[in-house]
């Protein structure tokens, strides 16, 4: 363990190019789950809580929008 | 009082969505068709021992790395987009979707990150063998994961495997096999990676084009170049013959997108394929007036490549909204009027079977939810003519895709002819050709993707889901605002992958 430790370490000190996009891939996941994911991109049927609330919601989502389409 | 949904939240979910998707797929088809030339490139040096190529193939995996460090995640922001704007469609889909993209994770994901750190940091510190086997493992652990996402995407083309539980009001799956080795799945697979494939192989061939433009690195150029021709001419060659099955598939599956592809309205025995064309605008299915201002067409080949016979039947726009035309199983097609009543009764069925006091009477409405379930999305349509996908958008996509194809199978086979002859060096005008080409195969693979996705619209799942209902009800300015942050995220993304290569490519393999 210690030895595939030790070569992701050497291996990460020997990067040159590799640290730039270290920072940019950090930066991107940042961005993706704690800004998107959090504020842009909540669950739509999280709130709802147990399965049964979240398949009686797409179940009336689903009857009613074909009522939508005849209107 | 239902509250309808705005129409525009449709088309800036959509517009999200193909955005996300555009983006990701400048990185995949570059980390699928780059990866397999640098392992080729890596498996000359382990069986030469010469440093030449070690150094040739440290070169590409350095971009080979950016790329994919820009890259990798990105496809998880369609994820997101999954549970927040297509909620209906994640929840009614349930583990048919699920279950490929969880083998997608824990398999090829895994792989792929376990051998990607041997692959860079390995050099020296583990034996020649044990490293080549590492870029191998990792590109086969990239082109399987591409497999079992591209799985998910031919359910939605074509949904089979899975049977609907109005309990759960989602489809299960009853054979894992069926929908992972379903023939559109397979097609698509094959079809896909080798676009990529020549994506890979145009960026090898560009690149080291450029090299030569400025007069520098000619032996490494040189030597790239001979490789990722011929590695691009059979990539063409073989996409051609799964562009060829995935005609046929569309034709056998969904005959709507077919006919867009062509502008085909009036379906005929021995049709012809239109080889270049333009459409004349503000053409209607039923108004019987030329779709075309002009056409060239070649006699017969569609109802070739449909149905492997030169005078079979096509039907068109018209033909599939009227119905009436006998199908291949002999049985006359149902008009797109009679699917949207079926499709009604399914969806009828299913609010009876939720609100059914007896269990004869659930008995009943599941039995009429089976009967029509397979029409269950047509009962969201209001009218045949929205059953038709953008005809221009498709149209002039498919045939992007298939002149630039077929021009960079002949830019490939001359580069390759040339640079094993010797020649290529002193064809500098080929070489700019080869250095936009980069360019013009992504453009290839993007349009590609045009047609299969445009093309199926109004389905979010072929007939089962219409888009209109798998769409989570959110306020439209949300979507369009965040269609705004993700362009601005993509561009600024994209700037510094760009920055970044460029000053890779600049620095050049340094070999002495």
């Amino acid at each position: 363990m210690l030895r595939i430790f030790r070569f992701y370490v050497e291996g990460f000190r020997s990067m040159t190019v590799g640290k730039t996009l270290w920072a940019i891939i950090l930066i991107k996941l940042f961005i993706m789950f704690a800004i998107l994911k959090v504020f842009f991109f909540p669950d739509f049927l999280g709130p709802l809580g147990s399965p049964s609330d979240k398949e009686e919601y797409v179940a009336g989502e689903l009857i009613d929008r074909a009522a939508e389409a005849e209107e | 009082m239902i509250e309808n949904i705005d129409i525009s939240l449709i088309g800036w979910s959509r517009a999200q969505f193909a955005l996300t998707a555009i983006y990701h797929w400048l990185f995949v088809p570059l980390t699928l068709g780059l990866g397999v030339v640098q392992a080729v490139m890596e498996t000359i040096y382990y069986k030469t021992g010469d440093e030449f190529w070690k150094k040739t193939a440290q070169f590409w995996m350095k971009l080979f790395g950016i790329n994919f460090a820009i890259g990798v995640a990105t496809g998880l922001i369609l994820e997101f987009e999954f549970g927040a704007n297509w909620s209906n469609y994640s929840w009614f889909v349930g583990d048919i979707f699920g279950a490929p993209l969880a083998v997608e994770g824990i398999v090829a994901f895994f792989m792929e990150a376990t051998f990607i750190a041997v692959m860079f940091f390995g050099w020296g510190k583990v034996s020649r063998g044990f490293h080549l086997a590492s870029t191998w493992l990792t590109i086969v652990g990239a082109t399987i994961s591409a497999f079992w996402i591209l799985v998910a995407n031919a359910w939605m083309q074509h949904p089979v495997g899975m049977a609907f539980n109005p309990d759960t009001v989602r489809n299960e799956m009853v054979s894992f096999w069926e929908v992972a080795l379903s023939p559109v799945a397979v097609n698509k697979f094959f079809h896909a990676v080798l676009s990529g494939w020549i994506v890979g192989a145009a960026f090898v061939v560009g690149v080291a084009s450029w090299f030569l433009l400025r007069k520098r690195e000619a032996k490494f150029a040189l030597a790239s170049i001979k490789i990722g021709a011929a590695f691009g001419l059979l990539a063409c060659l073989l996409s051609a013959w799964t562009g060829d099955g995935s005609a046929h598939q569309v034709a056998q599956r969904q005959p709507m997108k077919l006919a867009a592809m062509e502008g085909l309205y009036e379906g005929r025995k021995g049709a012809g394929l239109v080889g270049i064309g333009v459409l004349a605008s503000g053409k209607q299915y039923n108004d019987g007036s030329d779709p075309f201002i002009f056409k060239v067409e070649i006699p017969k080949m569609l109802s070739f490549f449909a149905e492997r016979n030169l005078n079979a039947y096509v039907p068109g726009i018209t033909n599939l909204l009227e119905g009436g035309y006998t199908q291949r199983d002999g049985t006359p097609a149902l008009s797109a009027q009679e699917k949207i009543s079926r499709g009604k009764l399914a969806i009828q069925a299913l609010a009876r079977y939720r609100t059914a006091e007896s269990d004869s009477l659930r008995q009943q409405a599941r039995a009429a939810l089976d009967e029509n379930f397979r029409y269950f999305g047509y009962g969201y349509i209001r009218h045949p003519a929205d059953l038709i996908p953008p005809v221009g958008l498709t149209f002039y996509a498919f045939r992007v895709m298939v002149l630039l194809g077929g021009f960079l199978l002949l830019l490939f086979a001359a580069t390759c002819y040339l640079s094993y002859r010797g020649r290529f060096a002193a064809k500098r005008w080929l070489q700019w050709v080869c250095l936009a080409s980069i360019f013009l195969a992504i453009i290839a693979g993007q349009a590609g993707w045009v047609v299969a996705e445009v093309g199926r619209q109004p389905w979010a799942i072929q007939d089962i889901l219409p888009t209109s209902a798998a769409i989570s009800k959110l306020p439209a300015s949300s979507v369009r605002l965040t269609f705004f942050i993700f362009l601005t995220l993509f561009t600024v993304l994209l700037i510094a992958e760009l920055k970044i290569m460029l000053s890779a490519i600049k620095k050049g393999p340094e070999i002495g």
